[in-house]
């Protein structure tokens, strides 16, 4: 029997080659139509795809003097809105908006995302990502702590103000947890005979106070279907393996090759984390479908021209045939990841070539895990955690 | 020739987390499932209304040291509702309420900008500002800001949304392939503000959406709150629904807007309104009288009293005379209501004359306090009063707010919309792509309008 991998999709822009705009497939002046999004996630849906992560982030992409990149795609809309518009448009597929932990509330994004569980019926989530980049900071306005990328070593742990970032989204994901957890399943008892609408002793204050939040209350939404939605975050070195071992379901990984996922993988695995809780390793691939290599690598060509300089990208770069796609999948299935995440260089032609030539040919080769389940976590093979709050309850 | 009447505008208010709200009734849904929103969102556009309407939940109320029992507690997030919504319809208005105390502005104007591209040009905003320290313990500013400074940051946090809103050209990114240009030189315009609230230096990333800004709607009624609405606000939801208030209301309101350079349509007064239908007036009475009873039960007739008191009453019986204690003027029983009263023994003194007059047992006088319905009839009799309302200007029309989840408006709607119709006061249909501006008859933005405010 083959390995088998859950298969995701990144939805960025117009795709994730920075010319994918000016491709003659693209449609660059839809990237904010609901059209576009609603095509985009249902296309997604209908594939059998495990989840998509919608990306975001809080500022124009701009170029040395912060003014904005003429050449770039610039204007997008908020992830977790859109991500909350797809949800009654799809049936199974989950829903991944990214997050900064940097500027919103954790008071917001933690009713936001349970919002967008309720709405999916289970198949909510949440891209964590760490620290303040400069634009953002001037965009808020509220914060003097700008990192403007890691220090000259490369090294997370050589930067403090990188390590106090990574603190600081631990708190973010700590707050969320704390906050799905503090109504308990059974909280609402619509009592008619003593006029409780609620047991009060099932709703529990998390009373957090941290070195960057503090969060007294429980959270305003009742708890979600999921019990509590998704955490994923993308990793390229131990700090963040660390942090995605720590507070994640489910880890973005960018290997270099098979053997580099393989030693990924030991890595991750000899983290400290929860007990009994698995965490799910998705290898992140950057992808450009044609039906013959020749062409993919002509489209691959045209584009680089178009953006004057090759594609770099921290992911690994498959430009090719849908075979070519399968067979990088499965050398990653063997080397034990739990999926791939697809980051489709162009939108939404990229997308099409992933649900029409790549998923069937994985399924085929018997190669798609694909559990039947109502939720993203029944999916993932992930258990539904129970409350902390409950379990404190019971235990005490 | 006769004058054209002038026309009725309706907001569809989804039912809160309060006493309003019954939920002991069997036909009473859920208020969390996003079935419920849907629900009530279409039945809303089956009306013609011009917009849903959503408040917000920011901590969950406490009575007595422990999370609220007796009334509907938790609700969903405003704006991933909101856009979930905009998935399943197509001309009506979303409109939610979100806090200037407890958002950044780039943030909140990034949503409602997303919000009003994913619907097609029919967000709105609810602009609140919020006071209290128990809110503010969820939020990492800590959150407390005394009155005139909660003011000071929704004025300056609102022209910045504004600024932010203006700062893309009306057609969007140049995004020519051709030449490889997404943005021109110098688009986005760089907004730049240093107030008492907020110091940015920032480039938008969201293109201009449909309606340029979405409509911003305001409730506040301090002096403050006038001062606001008089400068932003293009609808005030007001709780001044009597007809000679309401009138005096709309005459000063809109009284105060020609020095502001603004025109009478530029904004619409739409006061909260509750209603009990019956095929006969007195079916109507049985009905509000019966709704009166199902909101307002023994435990939370008690528990409102407990409020005001500021103490634990539940000894007394609701069937009763009112409690013959002394308020507590000490620390707070209750957090999180919307109406608290300084004056906690003149209101207590007030109460017990209204009581003894009318020989109120606790309930009874409950029931007086908050659980009246506005319009009380036949669907002709609402429909005509609606209409008096808006052609006396007494108001533009009103926010109308059922009592059951998600259900609570499907009888107006059936009802009482098609008689409005009759009168020729209210639309036959949605014209197609109509943004909520233009449902509210709004004047499109003016760009430049906004100070650059900084000082």
């Amino acid at each position: 029997m083959p390995e088998q991998v859950h298969v995701a999709v990144a939805l960025e822009g117009a795709g994730w080659h920075p010319a994918a705009w000016r491709d003659p497939s693209a449609r660059p002046r839809e990237l904010v139509s609901p059209a576009y999004w609603r095509e985009l996630l249902r296309t997604a849906d209908d594939a059998a795809i495990a989840f998509a992560t919608v990306e975001d982030a809080l500022s124009l992409p701009v170029r040395g003097e912060a003014e904005p990149a003429p050449g770039h795609v610039g204007g997008r809309l908020d992830a977790v809105l859109v991500a909350s518009f797809a949800a009654p448009l799809t049936r199974r597929i989950g829903l991944i908006p990214t997050v900064t932990t940097a500027h919103p509330e954790p008071f917001h994004v933690a009713t936001g995302v349970q919002t967008l569980d309720h709405a999916s019926r289970g198949r909510a989530g949440v891209r964590l990502v760490v620290g303040a980049p400069p634009a953002e900071v001037a965009n808020f306005g509220r914060r003097s702590d700008a990192i403007s990328g890691l220090p000259a070593s490369g090294r997370v742990e050589d930067s403090p103000e990188v390590l106090a970032a990574f603190r600081e989204a631990g708190e973010f994901a700590d707050v969320l947890g704390r906050l799905w957890d503090s109504w308990q399943d059974d909280a609402i008892v619509r009592d008619v005979a003593t006029g409780r609408y609620l047991d009060a002793d099932r709703v529990h204050r998390i009373d957090f106070e941290g070195e960057f939040f503090s969060v007294t209350g429980a959270s305003i939404v009742p708890r979600s279907p999921q019990g509590r939605p998704i955490v994923t975050a993308l990793a390229h070195q131990s700090v963040p393996y660390r942090f995605a071992a720590e507070h994640a379901d489910v880890v973005f990984v960018t290997p270099r090759s098979a053997a580099d996922a393989a030693g990924i993988r030991t890595e991750l695995d000899a983290a400290p984390r929860a007990a009994g809780t698995p965490l799910r390793v998705f290898a992140d691939l950057l992808v450009l479908v044609e039906e013959s290599r020749s062409e993919a690598r002509a489209a691959k060509a045209r584009l680089d021209a178009l953006a004057g300089a090759p594609l770099a990208s921290d992911a690994r770069i498959v430009a090719g045939t849908p075979d070519d796609v399968v067979e990088e999948i499965r050398a990653l299935a063997a080397a034990g990841v739990d999926g791939v995440r697809l980051r489709p260089a162009r939108l939404p032609r990229d997308l099409l070539a992933i649900a029409e030539r790549v998923v069937p040919r994985l399924n085929a080769a018997d190669a798609l895990l694909d559990a039947a389940a109502d939720t993203l976590r029944g999916r993932l093979g992930l258990p539904r955690p129970e409350s902390r709050y409950a379990r404190e309850k019971a235990l005490s | 020739m006769s004058r054209p009447l002038r026309q009725v505008h309706l907001a569809a208010h989804f039912p809160g987390v309060n006493s309003t709200t019954v939920w002991t009734d069997p036909s009473s849904g859920s208020q969390i499932d996003f079935a419920s929103f849907e629900h009530f969102a279409r039945n809303a556009e089956r009306g013609l209304f011009d917009y849903v309407f959503l408040a917000e939940g920011l901590r969950l109320r406490e009575h007595k040291g422990r999370v609220h029992e007796l009334d509907v507690l938790g609700r969903p997030n405003t704006l991933a509702v909101l856009a979930g919504l905009a998935a399943v319809t197509e001309h009506v208005g979303l409109v939610g309420t979100l806090s200037t105390t407890f958002n950044e502005p780039y943030e909140l104007a990034r949503q409602l900008a997303t919000l009003d591209h994913l619907s097609g040009g029919r967000a709105g905003w609810n602009a609140v500002t919020s006071s209290d320290a128990f809110h503010g313990a969820n939020f990492r500013r800590g959150g407390y800001l005394d009155h005139a400074d909660r003011y000071e940051r929704a004025g300056e946090f609102a022209a910045l949304a504004k600024r932010l809103w203006d700062s893309w050209p009306d057609e969007g990114p140049r995004a020519d392939p051709a030449s490889g240009v997404f943005l021109d030189e110098g688009t986005p315009s760089r907004v730049r503000h240093t107030g008492a609230q907020f110091d940015v230096d920032a480039l938008f990333d969201v293109p201009r959406s449909p309606q340029g800004r979405p409509v911003i709607v305001q409730a506040g009624d301090s002096a403050d709150g006038r001062s606001f609405g008089a400068e932003h606000a293009e609808v005030i939801f007001s709780l001044h629904a009597e007809f000679a208030d309401a009138q005096d209301f709309y005459r000063d309101v809109k009284g105060r807007l020609a020095e502001r350079g603004r025109t009478e349509e530029s904004l619409k007064i739409l006061p909260a309104a509750t209603f009990a239908i019956g095929d006969t007036a007195e079916e109507a009475r049985e009905r509000s009288r019966e709704i009166a009873l199902q909101q307002v039960r023994p435990e939370t007739a008690i528990a409102y009293l407990e409020q005001i008191w500021n103490r634990d009453l539940s000894g007394y019986d609701a069937d009763g005379p009112l409690p013959d204690v002394e308020p507590d003027t000490g620390s707070e029983l209750t957090h999180g209501w919307a109406n608290r009263h300084a004056a906690v023994r003149a209101r207590v003194d007030r109460l017990r004359g209204i009581a003894e007059a009318d020989r109120l047992s606790v309930r009874e006088l409950v029931i007086r306090l908050t659980a009246q319905h506005t319009f009380v009839g036949t669907p002709g009799h609402i429909a005509s009063e609606i209409d008096r309302y808006v052609q006396e200007r007494a108001t533009d029309g009103f926010t109308v707010v059922g009592h059951l989840t998600p259900h609570g408006l499907d009888e107006f709607a059936e009802r009482v919309i098609p008689l409005l119709q009759e009168r020729g006061s209210y639309r036959s249909g949605y014209e197609e792509g109509a943004t909520l501006r233009d449902l509210l008859g709004l004047p499109s933005p003016v760009r430049g309008d906004v100070p650059a405010g900084a000082r």
